[in-house]
């Protein structure tokens, strides 16, 4: 293949992965790794190098809508990322000394739960806490958000089990260079107790940083090629950019199922090509 | 200020850095295809490449001599810096509003992040 013909391919790649991934809340990484890895034949450490400058992307390009809306919580959120950060670290160091079949096979279990997650979800029927719990308050995490003309208050309890589920999710981006906004959203609203509109919109500003943790990590061993890089993040933007535009009127039930039936294949094809030693 | 007012600010400086590393990246990405569009390529093999991708001062260096890679590789680390500017300026904000405990916070998300480019140095 040319290298005009692999920039194209893989932007337009990128571009569906990142509409598709806005659209569903999934984020584009989980679906741009296993085409470049499966289809196109590219070295896994390449294509999560690429992943893992996409997810900042989205994250970033985002951030500004998100605030806009009012759901996210700074405070939680940094407070986190102590411990997705050092998680991410840790990840990144892990990748390098785990064999790439073992890390397709990783991946593949990573996009069953996505896909689970795409088919099944359904918001969590807990109404908010208003009291945050002791160490909650001492940390002053409780806060509040828009609802119907008001600003409905939260409270936050299990920090430390939060702060342990958040160094996993730290790890597993590391490991593969997805965003892994799926465990941060479990990490803050089932256990945290956290409303669902705040974990989401806090997890999307939590993304890019726990990513921008293992960059450093990822540039200095040369996953983060920019002849694969560049078409990953240019088309991801663009998708994304895209996604969020026509996300009010989009039939989401829908395209969650198809997004889902399709990361159900990618995982079962990497976790069979991963046995096989073929990724 | 308030943490609202803060995190708008913020918000739009990052969305502005995104753009401006696309920006950065498209141009590279058209430098290089311009030159290597015929070259055959194949990635299935891990090698990683030189110091010219690979740390800060290589990267500074040859997107200063209009390197194509360099350039790309240049807006994908103006890209990475863009969340570390979002903590650096959490750090600022927090100090503006007196929240110690949460510029000691946002400080250690720092000092990991930089640890981490670190290695790239």
């Amino acid at each position: 293949m040319s290298a005009l013909d692999f920039t194209l391919v893989v932007w337009v790649v990128a571009a569906v992965a990142g509409f598709l991934g806005a659209l569903t809340g999934l984020g584009g990484g989980v679906v741009v790794v296993p085409v470049l890895a499966l289809v196109l034949g590219v070295d896994i450490k390449y294509a999560i190098g690429a992943s893992l400058v996409s997810v900042i992307a989205t994250s970033s390009g985002a951030a500004a809508a998100y605030v806009k809306e009012g759901f996210s919580n700074i405070r939680i959120g940094m407070l986190l990322e102590i411990a997705t950060t050092v998680g991410a670290v840790l990840g990144a160091y892990l990748a390098a000394f785990t064999s790439t079949h073992i890390l397709a096979i990783i991946f593949g279990l990573v996009l069953l739960q996505s896909g689970w997650q795409s088919l099944a979800s359904s918001e969590p029927d807990h109404g908010p806490a208003i009291q945050s719990d002791r160490l909650a308050r001492f940390f002053r995490l409780g806060g509040d958000y828009p609802l119907l003309d008001k600003r409905q208050e939260y409270g936050v309890h299990n920090v430390p089990t939060g702060l342990g589920l958040m160094f996993g999710a730290g790890a597993l981006s590391g490991l593969l260079g997805i965003g892994s906004g799926a465990v941060k959203v479990i990490a803050m609203d089932r256990a945290m107790k956290i409303p669902f509109k705040v974990s989401t919109t806090t997890s999307n500003f939590m993304i890019g940083v726990t990513a921008a943790a293992s960059a450093g990590v990822y540039l200095s061993r040369g996953y983060i090629d920019p002849r694969v890089a560049m078409p990953v993040m240019l088309g991801v933007l663009a998708g994304a950019f895209l996604g969020t535009r026509v996300l009010v009127h989009a039939r989401v039930r829908t395209l969650r199922i198809v997004f889902g039936v399709v990361v159900f294949a990618l995982a079962i094809e990497m976790i069979v090509n991963g046995f096989l030693g073929k990724v | 200020m308030d943490d609202r007012h803060l995190e708008n600010i913020i918000g739009n400086l990052l969305r502005a850095g995104v753009l401006l590393a696309a920006a950065v990246v498209f141009s590279g990405g058209v430098l290089y295809l311009f030159r290597f569009h015929a070259q055959p390529v194949h990635y299935g093999v891990f090698a990683p490449g030189g110091a010219e991708v690979r740390t800060l001062p290589g990267i500074f260096r040859s997107a200063m001599h209009g390197d194509s890679l360099g350039l790309m590789q240049f807006g994908l680390l103006l890209l990475i810096a863009t969340p570390v500017a979002r903590v650096a300026m959490a750090v600022a904000g927090f100090a503006l509003e007196r929240d110690r405990m949460y510029v000691v916070v946002s400080l250690i998300v720092l000092a990991v992040l930089l640890f981490s480019l670190m290695h790239a140095t």
